[in-house]
């Protein structure tokens, strides 16, 4: 344990430098959240993220912006057990209809201000699972989404690039 | 009824079970290596329960009521799987009978002296899958966990019916994220073999990388999350970077992180990229050098492994008689992996051994984990050395009239199955996907037991079942 400690410690960090917050993600925001919710947070953002029938690849992503490469809390963002700890809501998957109770009462537990992202083409509209039986159309169906990040599933960095812009917004930078 | 009666004595193992609008259809693995499909028209909606006789086949035949509105007469637990009565519909894919509605959910009992339930899900604490696990606890011990789920149910083969064979492999790809390349070898593989098509051997190669470089993906970032959840963060920071190189590799070679899409039918949607095999090769090394010195560290660390040895036994027994594949039943010494006992192309040409142990416990699992990685190192360093040149795809021709195809592919968590029938057009009539989860899935409900609440989340976690790969 030592030897991987010291190396640890010894090596230049992996950790990358931020992409720029995504441009389209920061117009929709400019549309989408309203100015008085702005600066009010400080430079700190909790995320409770809902799996609303995904597949669990934007899960696996998720999880990546953890890792040492994307380090994700040194931008004062940090996923939450609770969602009554929560200011963000992630939603994946095309919210199946047997997950859209849990994914309502998980954003009303929520205290405001808050904001809602939906990761993911799935989320986006439903995705390829569009029309089923089964599925509703997107996050937007169930509650009221301020941003999108596409992919199948977005990569980290397109997430991070997502999330940057959000922090971005609610700072009041660009707002 | 010979089938069933052979399956309780324990002379086949389920492999699945499987409805349509009016038949059922029930694949069996025999002791000699032969897999058989029995099919049974079942014009009047009632089929015979084989759950009665052999309880793993018990959430299938739930899940069949569910979609096709079929009964398994005699069964004992009629309470629906899938269906939690908001979809709108009942049997979606059988007769349809008009709107189902929202009924309370019997859990079954426990009984005893100031025992309690903990209700957990299916939003969980973490950024897992949506699942419900109902505990009924005496203090800290479990007394009886039962899971509920359905709640990822997408209504995928529904989707599936009629769909093109480009459409079905996205859908394919897209019902468990964790496996998407298994899945899409497995789809691709019943569409060869209902077809008859022969895939050029360098797309047979390059399958295999891919899902190997899954595998090791998934390995080594699960022995880090198994860690994390005895509160051993250090090794999943650790296995948290390689499974980053890992993916970064994959995303060079194929263009995409997890692969998504790049198995398709009739071979490969693209070749490796020419960086590719010099960046795979540097990933192997990375993964020598770093990987033996956190073996070491679980080895060596007496906190760690005091929470994951004798933790969440899986009988042998019990292993056995599910057909639990994967690392679940490998840890309890059923020794099957559809690599070597089902071989296909190309691994009947590669060399690997199939590592079990006895033990079942967490700490079996981590261990059948770290065996596989190094055998799937090994596999990689096989397959670069020998990949063949030439094409990487065949055309697909039209069958003419209708054809079904069945494969078994090892995934990492174990054998995925994809049982298809394609009609005149190449369109998918039916198309079943039965994920290794169903049969372990319910074994986490025996190991959970007497052990305490607190270690829930390490049993779990060592399982890794999918949500979506048995929901759909």
């Amino acid at each position: 344990m030592r030897r991987t400690l010291l190396e640890s410690l010894t090596h230049g960090p992996l950790t990358e430098a931020p992409p720029a917050p995504d441009e389209a993600a920061l117009a929709e925001l400019a549309k989408n959240v309203q100015k008085a919710a702005q600066a009010r947070l400080g430079r700190s953002l909790s995320i409770r993220a809902v799996d609303a029938g995904s597949c669990n690849a934007c899960e696996l992503e998720i999880h990546a912006l953890s890792n040492a490469f994307y380090d994700l809390e040194r931008f004062g963002l940090r996923f939450v057990a609770s969602p009554r700890h929560a200011d963000v809501l992630t939603v994946t998957g095309p919210v199946t209809k047997n997950m859209r109770e849990a994914l309502l009462r998980a954003y009303n537990a929520m205290p405001d201000p808050k904001w809602v992202v939906a990761i993911g083409g799935c989320a986006a509209d439903g995705g390829i699972f569009k029309g089923s039986y089964a599925c509703l159309g997107g996050a937007s169906d169930v509650v009221p989404v301020d941003l999108h990040i596409a992919g199948c599933p977005p990569s980290p960095t397109a997430l991070l690039k997502g999330l940057l812009a959000l922090l971005q917004h609610v700072e009041g930078r660009t707002g | 009824m010979k089938a069933i009666d052979l399956l309780a004595a324990g002379e086949l193992t389920l492999l699945g079970l499987w409805g349509e609008r009016d038949a059922v259809h029930m694949a069996l693995f025999g002791e000699a290596g032969d897999v058989a499909v029995v099919t049974l028209e079942c014009g009047s909606g009632e089929f015979p329960s084989v759950s009665v006789f052999h309880p793993p086949a018990l959430r299938l035949e739930r899940s069949i009521r569910d979609l096709f509105g079929l009964e398994a007469a005699g069964a004992g637990d009629t309470r629906p799987w899938l269906d939690h009565g908001v979809w709108g519909a009942h049997a979606p894919l059988g007769n349809n009978t008009g709107a189902g509605e929202k009924a309370p959910y019997p859990f079954l009992p426990a009984e005893g002296e100031a025992l309690h339930q903990v209700a957990v899900g299916p939003i969980h604490a973490g950024i897992i899958e949506p699942g419900h696990f109902r505990f009924s606890a005496g203090g800290e011990h479990v007394v009886r966990v039962e899971q509920r789920f359905g709640f990822t149910h997408k209504g995928i083969e529904k989707l599936m019916q009629g769909a093109s064979l480009d459409g079905a492999a996205t859908l394919a790809a897209r019902s468990c994220g964790d496996s998407t390349v298994a899945y899409s070898f497995a789809f691709a593989r019943a569409v060869e073999l209902a077809l008859g098509t022969e895939v050029p051997p360098r797309a047979r190669y390059l399958r295999a990388l891919m899902a190997e470089l899954e595998r090791v993906a998934n390995h080594i970032g699960d022995i880090g999350g198994i860690c994390n959840d005895a509160s051993f963060a250090l090794m999943l920071a650790q296995t948290g970077i390689l499974r980053e190189r890992c993916l970064r590799a994959a995303d060079v070679c194929f263009g995409h992180r997890l692969m998504m899409g790049a198995v398709v039918p009739g071979g490969v949607a693209r070749d490796i990229a020419p960086a590719g095999v010099e960046q795979v090769r540097a990933l192997l090394a990375e993964i020598r050098k770093v990987f033996p010195r956190l073996i070491e560290l679980y080895d060596n660390t007496a906190s760690l492994q005091d929470r994951t040895v004798t933790t969440g036994i899986v009988k042998a027994e019990y292993a056995r008689r599910f057909g639990a594949g994967g690392y679940v039943g490998r840890a309890a010494g059923r020794s099957f992996d559809a690599r070597r006992n089902l071989p296909y192309a190309p691994y009947d040409q590669l060399s690997f051994k199939v590592p079990v142990l006895d033990a079942g416990d967490v700490n079996a699992r981590v261990w059948i984990r770290i065996r596989e990685v190094e055998q799937s190192l090994a596999l990689i360093d096989q397959i670069l050395d020998r990949l063949p040149r030439g094409a990487i795809r065949t055309e697909l021709k039209a069958p003419d009239q209708s054809r079904e195809g069945m494969a078994l592919v090892e995934a990492f968590r174990g054998d995925v199955l994809v049982w298809l029938r394609l009609d005149a057009e190449n369109r998918i009539a039916r198309c079943h996907l039965r994920d290794a989860s169903w049969f372990q899935w319910p074994l986490l409900e025996a190991a959970i037991e007497k052990n305490i609440i607190a270690d829930f989340p390490l049993c779990n976690r060592s399982f890794n079942c999918s949500y979506s790969g048995t929901d759909l």
